[in-house]
């Protein structure tokens, strides 16, 4: 082989984006990066899924403590769950602004992600801080225990997200809609996304049938 | 203000501990001032540890990995003494709660400070050689999983000095590690420990997926891959689909103990077998991603130095991938004990049997390579034949206890301690040293001393049937695991014989150390100018020994297995190339600071000095933040500065 054809390869006459699928070299920066965030996101949601598995073996141990039933109230929980997809939907708009360099509608989805993401957190810490006061705490019971450790990761998912969102805004203010911004902007929010799939799941398994 | 920390943490009243903690303390100390004294710090900064080179990265991980297998070692020996001695009425030298910090400390170490990073420090340095390109997709993360592996270390050693380590062998089952039976710091040592250089381990695993599935020179398909850049994307793939479940079982171990949740406790509703479950789900994944790395590093020797391409290359990277699969469905065969039913049970014997077929396929495949070929007897090449003669011993004991009846006799005694040294010495310990070895001279220029190799491979083996044969016996005559003394004197004379094995092993790994020292005092006689000194097969060895920081100043261009091979085949190495700039990462210090704040916090956790603990996690926030916030991570190099430093690289390599 000669280093020339490598090159003449690497500038070849057909000018399709390499994806390092097959056999056409490294994939562009922005693959590589929303790529390994893919990754990221599964094994994270691998970690939900063995506290899933383990709410699920540990929910009736209640240690004739307070069940689901007893506990859980659906319509201030359809209010969170509301809230985060609705956050995931102005996210998702946000996303499409920065990359068509609108700016200005940038920052209000944006802020409007951060106001429904932090309601959501707000309602769930005083869904928290009720079941203390009611006795329920966390070291209550089995259950509760794992009730409180499956929520609690999400709701400490969404803390993450709120602060990486504050820097994302205060990095674009700063930089402008860079390439590096785009695809930071790119990783958040698909990771705004896989926590409202959690919640999903965790919506169904945890209250809706934990509730009847 | 300082927690549960007072000076009662530091063992004065204990002779050996203290000793123990004498050697660490004077050890380190002695490395810090000598750097300090020969003024290496500005070097040692710039060039490791602020490095995002992907193969300085490999090399630190390796170095880790090798002195904590010296640590992890003399755990081992001080055990087979205290084995040795310690029949009848005497009872050795080392107390019950001395013994169990040992045994504990010993397997955590060898799997998780020594067997890992000599692994992940392998494919850092090699993978993105074999696939032609200029790093691993992630460079400051690499360094950022490094630090934090080390961290992780550096509180286990930690632990010799102030405090305890676990008495609660190396997987820590409740309800015996719960606040109850161990109020003691060692077990939140082990889970802080863990817990951080776990994180360390999924973003290695994390970066090295998307570098093989991303990052490949044109032309390499999925079918022109090396086997060791296969084995390297399924033990990955296994770190990120088995590491996270590591995090949230020591998640709620955690919360357990600190907070008094209960999903492990006897109370409250709480079920320990949750945890033996889920460590082991986790747990038998982890057996393969150590296992999967060593057998690409045999695929790769066996086949450059029987100077043929690797037989059955499909049925190789199938078996990989089945092997890769099969890993997640046989986690119950560590408790068919728990009870869970003749049904349950056969399920998991029977899929622990089936793996046996595709590590059957790799051994054949081997053997076939080696057949009627122009076998060159280096020292990776012992290894490799010690390994499959070993292996295949310790694969037949692993059939044998996947039966679930005998599971019941043989579960806990010093026969599964025998099998799973068996297999995990054998190809993991066997294969990083055919690493080691192999590699050297592509990471520092010059290769090994070969005598002491064969010294020391030949310690390691008689060592090994010696210290661990005799462990077979002693579990089918009923010696049960981790008992610190035993009444039957007939036992004795086998803990004896498995001692003399362990005191062989020790001179194997003494052969090492000095193997180093001469072969770094003799570089200059066995400098490696031509980049190739194996006549190797693939891609590591066409660029030159060391590699410049950016690889390769033009990407190759693959269009077959063995891709190096194919080239010299065609003839002369090289043309006038064509130099276009290129980037390359820089510097950073995210790594290590990162890291440093890890180790307090861990440390503040540990010893329950909360305000410690939140502001080591705050600044380790902030560092990231920070070094988030700084655009440029890569610099160029221009075209003609390629051209030059190429010039004076390659000068060496053609003799024309």
């Amino acid at each position: 082989m000669s280093a020339q054809a490598a090159t003449a390869g690497l500038a070849g006459e057909e000018e399709a984006t390499p994806r390092g699928q097959g056999s056409d070299g490294p994939a562009p920066v922005r693959i590589v990066v929303a790529y390994g965030f893919w990754i990221f996101l599964l094994s994270d949601i691998i970690m939900f899924s063995a506290l899933f598995a383990t709410y699920a073996v540990l929910s009736g141990q209640t240690a004739r403590g307070p069940s689901g039933h007893d506990l859980f109230e659906l319509r201030h929980v359809g209010i969170e769950t509301v809230c985060l997809l609705f956050s995931s939907y102005t996210c998702g708009l946000g996303v499409l602004a920065i990359e068509r360099r609108r700016l200005t509608f940038f920052y209000v989805s944006f802020a409007l992600t951060f106001a429904l993401g932090a309601t959501f957190l707000g309602l769930e810490l005083s869904e928290f801080v009720g079941l203390v006061a009611r006795g329920a705490g966390p070291s209550r019971s089995a259950f509760l225990s794992a009730f409180f450790s499956l929520v609690g990761l999400h709701g400490a998912h969404v803390t993450a997200g709120l602060l990486w969102l504050g820097f994302m805004v205060a990095q674009t203010a700063a930089r402008g809609p860079r390439d590096f911004v785009r695809r930071r902007l790119l990783c958040f929010s698909l990771f705004w996304h896989a926590l409202d799939i959690i919640w999903v799941a965790l919506l169904t398994l945890v209250y809706l049938m934990g509730a009847r | 203000m300082l927690g549960k920390l007072n000076w009662h943490a530091i063992p004065f009243d204990q002779p050996i501990p203290m000793a123990a903690a004498l050697l660490v303390v004077v050890t380190i100390l002695a490395v810090l001032s000598l750097v300090t004294w020969k003024g290496w710090w500005p070097y040692l900064w710039r060039e490791w540890l602020t490095s995002v080179d992907h193969k300085r990265i490999g090399v630190m991980y390796v170095l880790l990995a090798l002195v904590l297998l010296l640590r992890g070692f003399m755990d081992a020996i001080m055990m087979r003494s205290q084995l040795a001695i310690a029949a009848g009425g005497a009872q050795g030298y080392l107390p019950p709660e001395h013994y169990d910090q040992i045994f504990s400390a010993h397997g955590t170490i060898m799997i998780f400070f020594m067997a890992m990073p000599f692994m992940v420090g392998l494919m850092n340095f090699v993978v993105p050689l074999q696939l032609g390109v200029r790093d691993v997709a992630f460079p400051v993360l690499n360094a950022i999983s490094f630090w934090l592996t080390a961290s992780g270390a550096l509180l286990v050693n930690i632990s010799l000095v102030v405090g305890e380590f676990a008495r609660t062998g190396w997987l820590a089952y409740p309800p015996l590690s719960e606040l109850q039976f161990s109020p003691g710091v060692g077990v939140d040592y082990y889970l802080w420990a863990l817990q951080i250089s776990g994180i360390g381990t999924l973003l290695a695993g994390i970066n090295m997926v998307t570098t093989i599935l991303k990052l490949r020179a044109p032309g390499m398909g999925y079918m022109r891959m090396p086997v060791f850049c296969w084995t390297a994307l399924c033990s990955s793939m296994l770190i990120v689909a088995a590491f996270p479940v590591l995090t949230a079982t020591f998640g709620m171990l955690l919360l357990d103990r600190y907070v008094g949740m209960h999903f492990f406790t006897n109370d409250g509703g709480g079920n320990f077998m949750m945890y033996i479950n889920l460590i082991w789900i986790w747990g038998h994944p982890e057996v393969y991603i150590l296992a999967l790395p060593a057998f690409g590093i045999f695929s790769e020797v066996i086949a450059t130095f029987s100077g043929k391409p690797l037989f059955g290359y499909r049925s190789m990277v199938l078996a990989t991938l089945a092997i890769c699969v099969l890993s997640f469905m046989v986690w119950l065969h560590h408790f068919f004990t728990m009870g869970a039913g003749a049904d349950v049970n056969a399920v998991f014997g029977i899929a622990s049997m089936i793996i046996a077929i595709p590590t059957g396929v790799k051994l054949f495949n081997w053997l076939f390579t080696l057949y009627r070929g122009r076998i060159r007897f280096e020292v990776p090449v012992l290894w490799a034949i010690g390994f499959m003669v070993t292996f295949a011993i310790g694969g037949m004991t692993g059939v044998l206890q996947a039966v679930p009846p005998a599971d019941f006799v043989l579960h806990n005694s010093l026969f599964l301690v025998a099998h799973f040294h068996n297999v995990i010495i054998g190809s993991v310990v066997f294969g990083a040293m055919a690493g080691y070895y192999y590699w050297f001279p592509k990471a520092f220029g010059f290769t090994l001393e070969r005598r002491l190799g064969v010294v020391s491979f030949w310690c390691w083996l008689i060592g090994f049937y010696l210290a661990f044969m005799p462990l077979y016996a002693l579990g089918l005559l009923g010696m049960t695991r981790r008992m610190q003394h035993y009444a039957d004197l007939s036992w004795q004379p086998y803990l004896i014989v498995a001692e003399v094995g362990a005191v062989i092993i020790l001179c194997g790994i003494v052969a090492t150390v000095a193997q180093l020292v001469v072969s770094i005092r003799t570089r200059e006689s066995r400098r490696d100018l031509g980049g190739d000194p194996w006549n190797g097969r693939t891609l590591e060895w066409s660029t030159s020994s060391p590699p410049p920081a950016y690889n390769f100043a033009v990407l190759p261009q693959v269009d077959s297995l063995d891709a190096f091979w194919a080239m010299k085949q065609r003839g002369p190495r090289r043309a006038a190339a064509r130099y276009e700039s290129i980037e390359v990462p820089r510097n950073s210090a995210n790594g290590f600071v990162t890291a440093f704040f890890a180790v307090v916090t861990g440390f503040a956790m540990i010893w329950h000095i909360w305000w410690l603990a939140i502001l080591g996690l705050v600044c380790a926030v902030l560092t990231l933040l920070a070094f988030g916030w700084v655009e440029r991570v890569e610099q160029e190099v221009s075209g003609e500065q390629l051209a030059n430093d190429e010039r004076v690289r390659l000068r060496p390599m053609d003799p024309a």
